[in-house]
């Protein structure tokens, strides 16, 4: 069960079951949709550019308790940075669930490093990745929906 | 006081019948002996694909070890003997169904292909613009997408036949759907996703009334019933050979032969033909017609030990254990607090579908697959349906007549588990 605690870590659980910026944004910038083939989630994304740096980012949808956690914690991280920034921190956080980070790579990546047992669960990855694959096609002002695939 | 498998009234096990001893069974699969994560496998997800008896794996090895060659094209001793081998699969394939003729048995990759080949080569030759296809809610993909290609290229409509909050299919309102202009109507035997048994020979009766042929899905019915295609007169019928504890990448297609014979072929190539020239080709009689370049043989001859040895083991005997183990599974689910059954029809294969309250399917599966239990989560190829139960995704255990009722008991501790974890 060790590594079901790993993935499942507390505060995965709880950003699940209390997402933060679970909301609509009427006056975002950006959207884009996210859709996971493998289960069926989709997650819309709002983003308000002002500038040069992310003012607001919030989400909708539902999903399961590592995409859902996901999001939340994407929302938390990436106000007030620049998208230069977002796309940096998403290099990292996509090393990480994949196991391809250096070791002690998590670490600057603060409340994220939560999400580091995914890569014990290859299967997971997308559903850890699905907000950060959307948040990018959103930054690209993409119209088109993204999928994990 | 959350309730135990303990409380789950053991009791309530029906007496096993002598005539199916269940261990026995077991002994016949080697995968069944596997360990997942230092638990013993239970295997749960029959209805992606089934596991295969020794008899299957032996047949498809002792192909190449022994028989390999190329059907219907030498005239040398091995040549000889895998063709009489596989034309002997033909047969058995015919008296599995009860078709009439073995010529209407056409050898395909499974279902998916089987529904492509009657769209192209029915489809194209039928379905005008205007003309209508009617499928039903709860069709799996590949039963949806080749007719949804074949009314883009057409210009016709895909009409869809509504579903119950039960999962059964409305019959008035699909007697409703065929009209003047529907050139065909494609059913599931048996749902996928929901267990649902379609009262087929009705559904055939209404369209055969109004001139309409009928294609079964039979992907997920041959494993659990007794299919005999003559009583049903359908037109075309369709099974995977992996979920009939066959290998992978065989299937059949059953057609009537009056109705194969009119339609074109569906690929060119070799074995197809008669005589080719480059001005002109003939094509050859069924059912090599629809049998273009070499075939799945290994396959084949695999499918052909899996028609023996469920025709040894009798398709009524475990069809009646795996009604008890559904029953049994039904019951003992419905007790877990916060789950919900999706699927609950009368008439119902060895299939169960279920959503749990605040719990996503996905990580109910992961924690499932940490105990040893394999288990289907997600939209099971039939998004349609999850929309129509306004679910992003359910759970899935499909079981077999492998399974065992203590198997069942581990599925029910796993959710407690689950609920534990994540709850």
């Amino acid at each position: 069960m060790s590594d079901l605690h790993a993935l499942y870590q507390e505060m995965i659980l709880d950003h699940s079951k209390h997402p933060h910026n679970l909301r609509p944004m009427a006056d975002a910038t950006s959207t884009a949709q996210g859709y996971n083939r493998l289960c069926g989630d989709k997650v819309t994304l709002f983003l308000k550019l002002q500038d040069g740096r992310i003012a607001d980012v919030s989400f909708q949808g539902s999903g399961c308790a590592i995409s859902t956690a996901s999001a939340s914690i994407l929302t938390e991280t990436l106000k007030g940075k620049t998208p230069a920034e977002a796309g940096a921190i998403f290099e990292k956080f996509h090393d990480m669930v994949t196991g391809k980070g250096h070791p002690g790579g998590a670490q600057d990546l603060g409340k994220l490093a939560v999400f580091s047992g995914v890569s014990e669960f290859p299967v997971r990855v997308k559903c850890a990745t699905l907000a950060w694959h959307t948040l990018r096609s959103a930054l690209a002002g993409s119209h088109q929906p993204v999928s994990t695939e | 006081m959350a309730l135990t498998p303990e409380v789950l009234k053991p009791s309530a096990r029906p007496a096993l019948r002598p005539a199916f001893d269940v261990a026995h069974v077991r002994e016949d699969f080697p995968i069944l002996g596997e360990k997942v994560h230092g638990k013993p496998l239970v295997y749960f997800d029959n209805a992606a694909t089934a596991q295969k008896p020794r008899a299957v794996i032996e047949a498809e090895c002792r192909f190449y070890e022994r028989l390999c060659s190329n059907v219907h094209r030498g005239v040398h001793h091995l040549s000889e003997q895998a063709t009489q081998a596989y034309e002997e699969t033909r047969i058995k394939a015919q008296r599995f169904l009860n078709a009439a003729e073995s010529r209407e048995i056409i050898f395909v990759r499974g279902t998916t292909e089987a529904i492509n080949l009657v769209a192209c080569a029915y489809g194209r030759k039928n379905v005008k613009s205007g003309d209508e296809i009617l499928i039903t809610g709860m069709e799996h993909h590949s039963n949806i997408v080749p007719w949804q290609m074949l009314c883009e290229e057409k210009g016709a409509s895909l009409r869809v036949a509504p579903i119950s909050d039960s999962g059964e299919l409305i019959l008035e309102e699909f007697e409703k759907l065929i009209g003047e202009r529907t050139r065909l109507v494609a059913v599931t035997h048996v749902s996928n996703v929901l267990g649902t048994i379609n009262p087929v020979k009705r559904i055939i009766d209404l369209a055969h009334r109004r001139h309409v042929p009928v294609l079964l899905d039979g992907a997920q019915a041959a494993p659990h019933l007794k299919v005999d295609v003559r009583a049903l007169d359908c037109d075309f019928y369709t099974i995977s050979g992996h979920k009939l504890y066959g290998p992978t990448g065989i299937g059949l297609l059953y057609g009537k032969a009056k109705v194969l014979e009119s339609m074109p072929p569906y690929q060119g190539g070799g074995d197809m033909i008669s005589s080719v020239t480059f001005e002109k080709t003939e094509y050859n009689t069924l059912p090599y017609k629809f049998e273009a370049g070499t075939p799945n043989i290994a396959g084949t001859l695999g499918l052909s030990a899996a028609f023996d040895y469920l025709n040894q083991l009798g398709l009524e005997k475990t069809a009646l254990y795996e009604h008890e183990l559904l029953n049994y599974a039904t019951d003992a689910l419905s007790q877990i607090p916060g789950l919900r059954i999706i699927g609950t029809a009368k008439e119902k294969a060895a299939v169960i579908s279920f959503v749990m309250e605040d719990l996503h399917p996905h990580d109910v599966g992961t924690i499932l697959d940490r105990e040893g239990i394999a288990v289907r989560t997600g939209h099971h190829c039939a998004q349609p349906l999850m929309d129509r139960f306004h679910v992003p995704a359910t759970t899935r255990a499909s079981l077999a007549f492998y399974n065992t009722f203590e198997e069942i008991d581990a599925l029910v501790k796993g959710i407690h588990k689950v609920k534990e974890f994540l709850g």
